[in-house]
């Protein structure tokens, strides 16, 4: 392969977040190559989901850089106002789909609608391209006959796996995912997470917040321990929740584990 | 239900029987007092959907970073707010003419329904501001993850869900409207309240056309509220 594929497709160097005194991110660098699903684990209050959200910018950074794909952004919290900043942040989300754990799916518009809203309108697909790549995804996540439906319709499951096919649309370099399973209903949990292990196995490029142990241990090519705005330990699956080197996460994984 | 019926009626009826209440007189106008009701409706409808429009640029500037929109959205808010209605109406068919000639040649009833609605548009731009801050967070963030320019989140995503939470209260705006329309009367716009002040000026029997008038606005109200009810309740089933 070439040069060029082995640049990590996102790298964020040296994230920092505070809200008012409380300094919720402390220098975080992450870097994620393609085709890798990386599981993000720790504890709630640890920073996993605001390291997500500065990663596509819902929350600016107070300092730091963000790359994803060719897009690159640094932080500049006084400016974040800004018409050329904020263009900056547009064209790097293009290049991020997000999924959050409550779906946020668009209410007055049905799966496919929701589906192809943003590929016609922010990457300029025609409404037949938008609809084929939609149906494609949407078959991806095992919702094509719901395609028609409107969310108030669809169960929690369902919601969240049409908030993956919508994210996929825009076909972006990573798919970052909040907690995706943390709001469904106990019995749909299994099958959002099928498909979040079928699309690790395909090659999608994953960035996951999870409390989800089996999911970082079955899917995930690395798993990075979080705790107080840092990442504390990182390694493969195996090496981190079987055999973690530092006592922070021996602790984690018990609470979490039971055992 | 029944009470009313028998209070109403029993009001009728002891009018009638009286004598002081000249049902004849009534009778031979009354075709022509009724048939200010639909000018009297399309007037409302009109202003409603004229203010619907100032509101609606009314709350984007009410929600505007950009320092003079936001001024000029929340003084537009203010002045309608401070001043009456029907000094507004006065100022724009009596005063304006003084300063723009041309406006003396606009006909009156449209000067009137720019007037209702430049009012209304004021009240329903706070009703179309919370309608459109009621949108949960999460719609906003997830449109800008699609890398939804500012634009476009507003007028796909966030103003078709704002417009379904404010119907109910632009209802009843539009019932309101129905009443305060009569104030276009006092300028010669020959809506339902003005044929019935001319009618009953005829024989100084304005007792029995305003009665009537009274009557029809109070049908109108009900007849639009119980529609408003039914739209309501349509809406939320729409919702789960």
């Amino acid at each position: 392969m070439t040069l060029a594929t082995e640049e990590p497709v996102v790298r964020a160097s040296g994230i920092h977040k505070h809200f008012g005194d409380n300094h919720v991110l402390r220098g975080v660098d992450l870097e994620v190559r393609e085709h890798e699903t990386v599981a993000v684990i720790g504890r709630s209050g640890s920073g996993k989901t605001t390291l997500l959200r500065c990663l596509n910018f819902l929350e600016e950074p107070s300092l730091g850089t963000v790359r994803i794909g060719e897009i690159s952004v640094v932080a500049d919290p006084l400016h974040a106002r800004s018409r050329g900043h904020r263009e900056r942040v547009r064209r790097l989300r293009t290049h991020a789909g997000m999924v959050f754990q409550e779906f946020n799916l668009f209410p007055h518009m049905t799966v496919l609608q929701n589906c192809i809203e943003a590929p016609i309108r922010v990457r300029g697909l025609s409404r037949a391209a938008a609809t084929e790549t939609a149906d494609r995804f949407l078959a991806k996540v095992h919702l094509s006959e719901k395609r028609d439906e409107y969310p108030a319709r669809l169960s929690s499951g369902q919601k969240q796996r049409a908030a993956i096919a919508r994210a996929l649309c825009m076909e972006p370099d990573v798919l970052m995912l909040d907690e995706p399973t943390s709001a469904l209903d106990p019995e749909l949990v299994g099958e959002v997470l099928r498909v979040m292990e079928e699309l690790a196995h395909e090659g999608t490029t994953m960035i996951v917040v999870t409390h989800e142990m089996q999911f970082a241990r079955e899917a995930a090519d690395r798993v990075l321990f979080m705790e107080r705005g840092v990442i504390l330990e990182e390694g493969s699956p195996l090496q981190l929740l079987d055999h973690p080197r530092l006592d922070e996460t021996r602790q984690f994984l018990r609470r979490v584990l039971g055992r | 239900m029944a009470t009313w019926i028998v209070l109403i009626g029993g009001f009728v009826l002891s009018l009638v029987a009286t004598k002081k209440f000249d049902i004849e007189f009534l009778a031979t106008w009354a075709v022509f007092i009724l048939g200010g009701a639909p000018l009297t409706v399309a007037i409302a409808a009109l202003s409603i959907a004229l203010a619907t429009g100032l509101a609606v640029l009314g709350a984007l500037g009410r929600l505007s970073r950009s320092a003079p929109i936001y001024a000029a959205a929340t003084l537009y808010v203010s002045f309608v707010r401070g001043t009456p209605l029907v000094v507004q109406i006065l100022f724009l068919i009596l005063a304006l003419p003084q300063i723009v000639p041309a406006s003396a040649d606009v006909p009156l009833i449209v000067l009137g329904i720019v007037a209702l609605a430049f009012n209304y548009g004021a009240y329903m731009t706070e009703i179309f501001r919370a309608g459109i801050q009621a949108v949960p967070r999460g719609q906003r963030e997830a449109a800008e993850a699609l890398g939804m320019p500012e634009r476009l989140v507003m007028r796909r995503i966030l103003l078709p869900q704002a417009v379904r939470i404010v119907i109910p209260p632009i209802g009843n705006e539009f019932i309101a409207m129905l009443k305060d329309s009569a104030l276009l009367s006092i300028v010669g716009v020959q809506e339902l309240l003005w044929r019935a002040e001319t009618a009953g000026a005829q024989k100084f029997r304005t007792f029995e056309t305003l009665t009537l008038a009274a009557a029809v606005y109070w049908v109108m109200t009900i007849v639009f509220t119980l529609l408003q009810e039914r739209l309501e309740r349509r809406m939320a089933a729409g919702d789960r």
